[in-house]
């Protein structure tokens, strides 16, 4: 059974490169456009990996990593944000909301990849 | 790793179209904030914007988009943290800067080269950020290094000593560093690596030091210490560019520091993209998963339906004509529904026509002097994406010509004792299989006596020529009357009211209006919600069958033999009513053999278009219906006066007759044609 992986981006642009990516290396993917829809489409599922934004309408990615990691079945779920190199402040607060690690955009899914690659997910 | 190979070019439509809906909401936002300046979540709306348009260009290499939101991005970043305060001075640069992404989006996506404003609106912005307090250093210096080429760098790379008991590879670290250019030296210190006897094995003592040539921005080689940041300390200096490499050796030498080579793979370093490929710019829709999973249950529908009949035709049996009735029943609902559904799927919002508007008349109002209110109504309302497209301008030209004409100026209004700010109200909405516009304000209206003069001077009506007042106003709609039309768009004032007209009529709308003297005038667009679908009148000529669209029909009867006569030759009118109507033999233009000729025992279909009637004669009248429109340009070519073809029920196809094109064909040759010249040449079509 292939590993699933959400994507949480309310950029449609983003979400399609990263499904595209993540498919590349067998990843089944899920998708949403912002935190609140992600945390309906992540209940009860095993997730192998989370990709999310974290300037979004509706819930923020800061408060769906929260969220997502008060959830006992996703305690240890990698989760992967994106930022932008000005975002330092975000990063830290993205960190100690329980994320694991980060990709800076703008990005080329091969960039992508080796970092999902380089975590071992 | 493998090479994976991600084909990024199928995904710049949905950019395309997605950075339009960005720069939309962010000109809607920039208009919001006009009224609230201090709105946070506005503010934050509009970052947004700008934000989601610089990620993904980044990755499509577009680097001109990239670098003009980054500086766009910057200054909002300022205003959100409110280092810079909003002033008029913000906004005009803001605004400036919607319509530079635009060109650049567009730029992008033609392949064309980017506009000119770019340059001088990008100063405009970075005005705000250099006179802001303590800017960040990377955030102004990253366009500027993009721009250099394979400068000389030095990183810096200090693990601490818990680095590998966290999971970390400092190998792989510097190898991202490596891949960032071209690795000339390469030092290790270790001179931190203490006695043998004090050595803990699972501590890491060296540290690094790589000179190297690079196109990479300090961010991005910083990027390679992305996960590692808490557990290292990096430098990316800027190495002075002709130091010789032996020098930096002799340098780190002289510090001490004890050389050791490390053979780190010096790989040539993968550029992003810059040359994005421009497709043709394909026609997208996106279309609600709803919206596609009811189709789908539809399409099951119609497969159980057609299994019923299947049934019944192979099981015959006491009720198999009852089952194969219910059967053809449900196929026919749900085939129609299923029509229905599929053309629900190409409508959309009329928000992308009326969402520009509100900073036209902003620019335009305060041009001109004018105080004016928008309201839009029913922005909602769906038409065909299609429509949508080619739909933008007349609207627009209403509103400007209900400022630049229609309204007073605000002193003026005061002495009528309206309020100083003048109303203008756009509204769509759904009426009978079409989509109404009205656009209205309440100005000073049309003036039947100034326009009659007007008209009179310019020899459209002669002075005895008795018109109702509906007639004059009818006259502004006439080419030639409007002066305006000679003023270049670019100046912000209106374009004729013909040239609306025009394009309402190549939609296959109609156009009508109301006015009263010093209350305002209302212009009322009635549009089909479809040009794939055209409601006709299928008509009989000869053996073959036309339809002539229901809107251009006014009537049909059977003449008297004495009503039509022969002028100027081989032409024929038709007296209606006291005026001369042209006949035209559709027989002769379509060359359809076997028709009747004798006008006295075949039908004329009086028809209408940019204001001329015509009689066309037809051999009988089937019925009306609606028709599929199948386009001959795409199928085989285009053809003077046919808009298109049809499938008719009983499988044959019926040319589509376009009364627009006969009509404008028949007012230009009238007086010198012969019935057989009618038919216009392709290249006057075209």
């Amino acid at each position: 059974m292939s590993k699933v992986a959400l994507v949480v981006d309310d950029s449609m642009v983003i979400r399609k490169m990263v499904t595209m990516a993540l498919k590349a290396i067998s990843f089944e993917v899920l998708d949403a456009p912002d935190g609140r829809r992600a945390l309906e489409v992540a209940k009860g599922k095993d997730l192998a990996l989370v990709i999310t934004d974290l300037n979004m309408p509706v819930m923020t990615g800061l408060e769906f990593i929260h969220e997502f990691r008060a959830d006992p079945d996703h305690k240890f779920t990698p989760i992967l944000f994106l930022t932008t190199e000005t975002d330092e402040g975000m990063r830290n607060e993205a960190r100690s909301a329980g994320a694991t690690a980060w990709i800076v955009k703008p990005f080329h899914p091969d960039k992508l990849i080796a970092v999902i690659q380089k975590l071992g997910i | 790793m493998g090479e994976i190979h991600l084909d990024l070019d199928g995904l710049l439509d949905t950019f395309f179209e997605e950075a339009e809906e960005h720069l939309d909401a962010f000109e809607t936002g920039l208009l919001e904030l006009e009224a609230t300046p201090e709105d946070h979540e506005v503010i934050g709306r509009i970052f947004r914007a700008a934000h989601s348009i610089k990620g993904a260009s980044g990755t499509f290499g577009l680097g001109d988009i990239t670098s003009f939101t980054h500086a766009l991005e910057t200054v909002l970043d300022r205003l959100r943290a409110r280092e810079i305060a909003y002033s008029a001075d913000v906004a005009r640069a803001l605004l400036a800067s919607v319509d530079v992404l635009r060109g650049l989006v567009r730029a992008a996506r033609e392949g064309a080269a980017a506009p000119p404003e770019a340059v001088p609106v990008r100063a405009l912005l970075e005005q705000f950020y250099r006179t802001a307090p303590a800017p960040k250093p990377e955030a102004v210096a990253q366009p500027a290094i993009a721009l250099q080429v394979g400068r000389k760098v030095r990183v810096r790379f200090a693990p601490k000593p818990d680095f590998m008991c966290r999971g970390m590879d400092p190998l792989a670290i510097l190898r991202d560093v490596a891949d960032c250019g071209e690795v000339e030296s390469r030092v290790v210190d270790a001179s931190a690596v203490p006695d043998l006897g004090d050595l803990d094995p699972e501590s890491f003592y060296l540290s690094f030091v790589l000179v190297m040539r690079t196109e990479r921005t300090d961010a991005e080689i910083a990027e390679a210490f992305a996960f590692v940041d808490d557990l290292c300390t990096f430098a990316i200096e800027a190495e002075t560019e002709d130091a010789p490499q032996e020098l930096v050796e002799a340098d780190a030498r002289a510090a001490g520091e004890p050389v050791v080579d490390v053979a780190a793979p010096a790989k040539e370093a993968v550029a992003p993209p810059k040359d994005a490929k421009t497709p043709a710019a394909a026609s997208t829709i996106r279309v609600a998963t709803e919206k596609v999973d009811k189709l789908l249950d539809l399409v099951s529908e119609i497969v159980i339906a057609q299994a019923m009949i299947v049934d019944a035709t192979r099981a015959p049996g006491p009720d198999a004509e009852t089952r194969l009735n219910d059967a053809l029943q449900a196929l026919d609902r749900h085939t129609r529904e299923l029509q229905e559904r599929v053309m629900s799927i190409r409508m959309v919002p009329l928000a992308s026509v009326f969402g520009r508007l509100p900073r036209m008349v902003r620019d335009l109002a305060g041009t001109i002097g004018k105080k004016v209110q928008l309201v839009v109504e029913g922005e909602g309302t769906e038409i065909d994406k299609s429509m949508v497209e080619q739909l933008a301008d007349p609207p627009t030209h209403l509103v400007r010509n209900a400022i630049d004409h229609g309204l007073e100026f605000p002193e003026q209004r005061a002495e009528q004792g309206k309020p100083a700010e003048g109303t203008v109200r756009i509204r769509a909405f759904h009426q009978g299989g079409n989509v109404v516009i009205e656009v209205g304000d309440d100005g000073k209206g049309l003036d039947s006596k100034q326009i009659r003069a007007k008209a009179e001077r310019l020899g459209l009506v002669s002075p005895d020529e008795v018109l109702s007042d509906e007639q004059i106003h009818e006259l502004i709609f006439h080419a030639g009357f409007s002066t305006a039309a000679k003023v270049s768009d670019v100046s912000g004032r209106g374009v004729g009211m013909d040239v609306v007209k025009r394009n309402v009529e190549a939609l296959k709308g109609s156009l009508s209006l109301s006015t009263e003297m010093g209350h305002g005038t209302q212009v009322r667009l009635r549009l089909p919600l479809t040009l794939a679908i055209v409601d006709g009148l299928a008509v009989r000529v000869g053996a073959q069958t036309f339809v002539v669209p229901l809107l251009s029909v006014l009537e049909s009867f059977r003449p008297m033999p004495s009503q039509v006569r022969a002028v100027l030759g081989a032409s024929e009118v038709i007296d209606i009513r006291g005026t001369s109507v042209p006949v035209i033999r559709l027989h002769e233009l379509l060359d359809a053999p076997n028709a009747e000729r004798d006008p006295s025992r075949a039908l004329l279909c009086i028809v209408e278009a940019n204001g001329t009637s015509l009689a066309l004669l037809v051999d009988d009248v089937i019925g009306q219906a609606q028709f599929v429109v199948k386009s001959l340009e795409v199928n085989y070519r285009k053809v003077p006066s046919l808009m298109g073809a049809t499938i008719l029920g009983d499988g044959r196809v019926a040319m589509i007759i376009d009364v627009q094109s006969l009509a404008r064909t028949d007012h230009r040759s009238r007086a010198v044609a012969t019935s057989s010249e009618v038919m216009i040449p392709v290249s006057e079509v075209a």
